[in-house]
């Protein structure tokens, strides 16, 4: 089966009101290209879960999210997301917020099909107040005296992941350091659409060492698009590393008049041949130094 | 470099001393440089990680690092980091924006409006599960009423001694919070009531200054020692993992 998809075919499969997963971790490994394609579109009203960076605030900046469900929403080394902020401080987007365990478990919960998992974590805090998130109950156990929260299943209508290779078939390769959550997103999903920087013969994967950093199975995969840098500017380590200045940028425009509508003329726009122009080129790219903490 | 950070550092380190075996996270530079220096000083079995993916057998010095390489030892991506947080074999030492009388704090907002916050911060993180799961100590690089607050924290991201807040089939003792260290004072809960008691001053600050500066009534032992200066060799240690001086600016003046 040939999983190819452009990313119009991929967005054209999403719908208003859906509840979406991305993948990656902060300013690591997000599906930015396909974020892109749904600044472009009419898409509205999602429900988004993700550790969340420039994926979460350009689509609040957008007007995209209904509601967010998170742990946190930062760029690392620029601590607070500008957009997610500006959301937030609006009251403009719904939100349960978690911890980042408990993301864990939810999505863990809905790729095995249960209703919730049981966990101390949340515990004592305002994470369980009903007035900061009424959908997440306290219950008593049928095996001792302790009340456990119980997290719920993090359903999700749809996966974004970016990986760095795969090939038609849906065999999605992460190469880099950390798959983070991803898998995990992948099976709290009823459909996964992934990016990948290269795609690759469908014999790449016979060398079993490359096969085991393959972290799902193909069934699991919907649809794939090719996308070379189609991370940028989040990173996808070791071809790449995230770009400090290009997140300075689009940090620093949150705070100019207009800066979101320049930042979407300059850089989404655009096809992602002329993105990646405008970004200083593919060489360019290559190069970003990985940036230490 | 200020003699106050690296009086600080050294004083924060001697909080993982006697943790033994296990993963050690110090968030921000002074609680990085702490747990780091405990590493290759009071507690060599400590484990920590390189921030990203892998335990480190040695800790990363801070800033560019030229030609170093990390010396990888396990690999440790985030979601075995999980997997550690819920064994237990973990302290962690944060740096929240407010804490309270309870030892509760907060990352996520500032506002008593959770639906508008005043200030949106980073979100709750992995805050409540390291609260309930493991040692946790905290590190302030001002003390003062902003952080120390009146009343609860705007937002309680982590289980603290708050009896209202307690669990069914949880006692007090189940939470372990160790150290509050600030740039006037190292503090614990070593009290009956887990109350937050002043442990040592620093140099030339006195517990009234300390009180004043706090939005709760603390504990103010009687005889209260000086927080030691740091030795030759924890100095000497701390400027090979900080060679470009990053904590320089760590603490404002």
């Amino acid at each position: 089966m040939n999983k190819e998809m452009t990313l119009t075919d991929i967005v054209g499969q999403l719908e208003d009101g859906m509840t979406i997963g991305i993948g990656g971790w902060g300013p690591r490994r997000k599906p930015m290209a396909l974020i892109r394609e749904i600044l472009r579109s009419d898409l509205k009203d999602l429900t988004v879960v993700a550790y969340g960076g420039a994926d979460v605030g350009m689509l609040c900046a957008a007007g995209k999210v209904k509601k967010l469900i998170f742990a946190f929403v930062s760029l690392d080394f620029i601590p607070l997301e500008p957009y997610f902020r500006k959301a937030r401080q609006s009251g403009a987007i719904e939100v349960m917020e978690i911890d980042e365990g408990m993301m864990v478990l939810g999505l863990k919960a809905a790729g095995y099909g249960c209703p919730f998992i049981p966990t101390k974590i949340g515990l004592g805090t305002d994470v369980i107040n009903p007035d900061v998130n009424p959908d997440i109950k306290v219950i008593d156990s049928p095996y001792d005296d302790k009340e456990w929260v119980a997290m719920p299943a993090l359903n999700l209508d749809a996966a974004l992941i970016h990986v760095d290779r795969a090939n038609s078939r849906g065999v999605c390769q992460i190469k880099g350091p950390d798959h983070y959550m991803d898998d995990l997103f992948v099976r709290a999903a009823n459909k996964t659409y992934v990016t990948c920087d290269e795609l690759v013969e469908d014999g790449y994967f016979s060398d079993q060492e490359e096969a085991r950093y393959v972290f799902w199975e193909r069934a699991q995969t919907t649809g794939v698009c090719h996308v070379a840098y189609g991370a940028h500017p989040t990173s996808c380590w070791p071809l790449y590393s995230f770009d400090v200045k290009h997140f300075k940028g689009y940090s620093a425009s949150a705070k100019e008049e207009n800066g979101w509508e320049n930042y979407v003329n300059e850089f989404v726009n655009c096809s992602q041949d002329e993105y990646l122009e405008k970004v200083g080129g593919a060489e360019a790219i290559k190069q970003l130094p990985k940036p230490t903490f | 470099m200020s003699d106050l950070v690296d009086l600080v550092i050294c004083a924060a380190s001697e909080a993982f001393k006697d943790d033994g075996e296990v993963l050690v996270t110090g968030i921000g530079v002074v609680p990085r440089l702490a747990a780091s220096l405990a590493m290759l000083t009071s507690n060599t079995d400590i484990m920590m990680t390189d921030s990203e993916a892998y335990i480190v057998s040695e800790p990363v010095p801070v800033g560019p690092r030229g030609d170093y390489e990390i010396k990888a030892e396990t690999w440790m991506g985030f979601s075995r980091i999980f997997d550690n947080v819920w064994s237990g074999k973990r302290q962690l030492m944060g740096g929240p924006t407010q804490i309270d009388k309870y030892g509760q704090a907060n990352i996520s907002m500032i506002g008593s409006d959770y639906a508008n916050p005043k200030v949106q911060m980073l979100g709750v993180r992995g805050f409540p599960g390291n609260s309930i799961s493991h040692a946790n100590s905290y590190f302030f690089p001002q003390h003062n009423k902003k952080c120390f607050v009146e009343g609860e924290v705007d937002m309680v991201s982590t289980i603290g001694y708050n009896p209202e807040r307690l669990p069914k089939g949880y006692s007090l003792d189940d939470v372990d919070l160790r150290w509050v260290v600030t740039n006037l004072c190292i503090m614990d809960f070593e009290t009956p009531n887990k109350q937050m008691r002043i442990r040592s001053l620093h140099p030339g600050v006195t517990a009234e200054q300390v009180q004043e500066n706090t939005g709760f009534e603390i504990v103010i032992p009687d005889n209260i020692p000086e927080t030691p200066a740091p030795t030759a060799e924890q100095l000497e240690v701390i400027n090979k993992l900080d060679p470009h001086g990053v904590r320089a600016s760590a603490i404002p003046s």
